[in-house]
């Protein structure tokens, strides 16, 4: 093992939530996966976008607080939350199959790791043990295989430094192909068929910096600029 | 026709050991808690328990982990998400010591296998899991230019759901997200056993919002509501 490397200071989870925000354009049906993803509910508020639970809900509101919360309403992440105007409920197949079906916009999801082809690995940890075909998958195939398009946000680095971003991915697969945009504390990358296009870095940061904590080679986008928020 | 048992003891006595038991419920919403309860109390053994998860926000299923009485489980989302809280779980020790078998599937591959096994449907192909290590095993096939994998129906020999407002002939209402898997896995088991939590007569509930018609339901059992917090942390 090499000595650990330092990682810059990047935007806080909240901030990369709000730039996650920021790529979903009204009118848009949306799925947020667990961790991060779920944050960026906090600045979509009074926008023409509907969240889908896939416990089997469209239009779900903020999270609940102690007094109003319902126990019979949660989101996937089993917490308690609130309905808005408009909101239906059905069966977990139904919520499955209009995942699978296509008509979801856009899927938010975490990542452990995302390949320069646009593989996503995310539902098992080998370093948890599990043999490489258990763990928690969910709902993330689903999205990831069903949904038109899939954002993912995650640090760029892991809590020892090393890339996330790699040429292949080495823990098990969510699914192959499939990520568009990946927006980190750090950068936000789109996967293009020819390779990563770095498009914004974090305030402070040079590209030279976010490509030593890359593996795959990044293109720089003739327009890079800071993230914007 | 009037299904309801009185005793909800009773209504579980007949299952015998080696059964395949369905279980609805997202974590918390909408588990059929009491009949989980009745079940450790009765006691069957080499269980195959299928249910989206083995612990958490479910501190009853974990009590048919301690009593020994699960010899495999199929989930969509079986461990808790933290690692240690997982490594404590009884559940997740059992399959780490290969005490307990464990099949799992994407949440969508998982119900629709159910909901094949209620609508005497073999198997389906989806795309979900192509070129993961969800395909192993599975007859991998292209259409139209897409890959898809051979899921197969399946078809507990019991299920144990929960309904909010429910008829004695077994027509029941779930409520917001405490549907989930309820509806399917009622359909799809030779037995289904319905908990239901406010009892009424038929031509009490609305037949245009019932959620499981009656003909999928065996045996109805009044109960108090479960009452918790929505946490599985």
């Amino acid at each position: 093992m090499g000595k650990a490397t330092k990682i810059p200071r990047g935007l806080s989870r909240e901030l990369m939530a709000l730039r996650a925000a920021k790529e979903l354009e009204d009118g848009t049906y949306v799925n947020l996966g667990i961790g991060i993803p779920t944050l960026v509910s906090d600045w979509i508020e009074g926008r023409d976008i509907v969240l889908q639970a896939e416990i089997g809900m469209l239009n779900t509101g903020p999270l609940a607080t102690r007094e109003n919360v319902d126990q019979d309403l949660i989101n996937a992440s089993c917490q308690p939350v609130t309905e808005l105007p408009g909101a239906c409920y059905f069966s977990s197949v139904e919520s499955l199959a209009m995942i699978r079906g296509g008509y979801m916009d856009v899927a938010i999801l975490g990542a452990l790791q995302v390949s320069e082809k646009g593989d996503l690995a995310g539902w098992n940890n080998p370093e948890r043990g599990f043999p490489e075909h258990i763990g928690n998958i969910g709902g993330s195939m689903d999205l990831a295989v069903g949904a038109k398009k899939v954002i993912v946000t995650m640090t760029h680095v892991t809590a020892r430094g090393k890339p996330k971003i790699l040429k292949e991915c080495t823990y098990p697969l969510t699914a192959r192909g499939v990520v568009k945009l990946v927006i980190t504390d750090l950068a936000v990358i789109d996967v293009t068929p020819k390779g990563l296009l770095l498009m914004e870095i974090a305030p402070g940061l040079t590209a030279e910096e976010v490509q030593s904590l890359t593996e795959p080679k990044l293109m720089i986008a003739p327009d890079l600029k800071e993230i914007e928020l | 026709m009037d299904k309801v048992y009185p005793n909800i003891d009773e209504a579980v006595a007949d299952i015998p050991d080696g059964a395949s038991i369905a279980i609805g419920g997202f974590f918390t919403a909408g588990t059929p808690t009491p009949l989980i309860q009745a079940l450790a109390r009765h006691g069957a053994k080499n269980l195959t328990i299928i249910c989206q998860q083995m612990g958490p926000g479910n501190d009853t299923i974990t009590q048919l982990i301690v009593n020994k009485q699960v010899k495999k489980a199929i989930c969509n989302y079986p461990f808790y998400r933290s690692a240690s809280k997982g490594a404590s779980s009884p559940f997740e020790q059992a399959v780490r010591a290969d005490e307990i078998e464990l099949e799992v599937y994407p949440m969508g591959t998982f119900i629709e296998k159910l909901r094949a096994g209620a609508a005497g449907i073999a198997g389906f192909y989806t795309s979900t899991g192509v070129g993961t290590t969800v395909e192993l095993g599975k007859e991998k096939r292209a259409f139209g230019g897409r890959e898809y994998l051979l899921e197969l129906a399946l078809k507990p020999d019991y299920a144990f759901v929960y309904s909010y407002r429910g008829d004695w002939m077994g027509n029941l209402t779930c409520r917001k997200t405490a549907r989930n898997f309820n509806p399917e896995m009622a359909a799809a088991a030779r037995v289904t056993i319905a908990a239901v939590e406010n009892l009424v007569e038929p031509g009490k509930l609305d037949g245009d919002v019932v959620h499981v018609p009656g003909i999928y339901v065996q045996r109805v059992v009044k109960v108090e509501r479960p009452s918790y917090y929505p946490t599985i942390e």
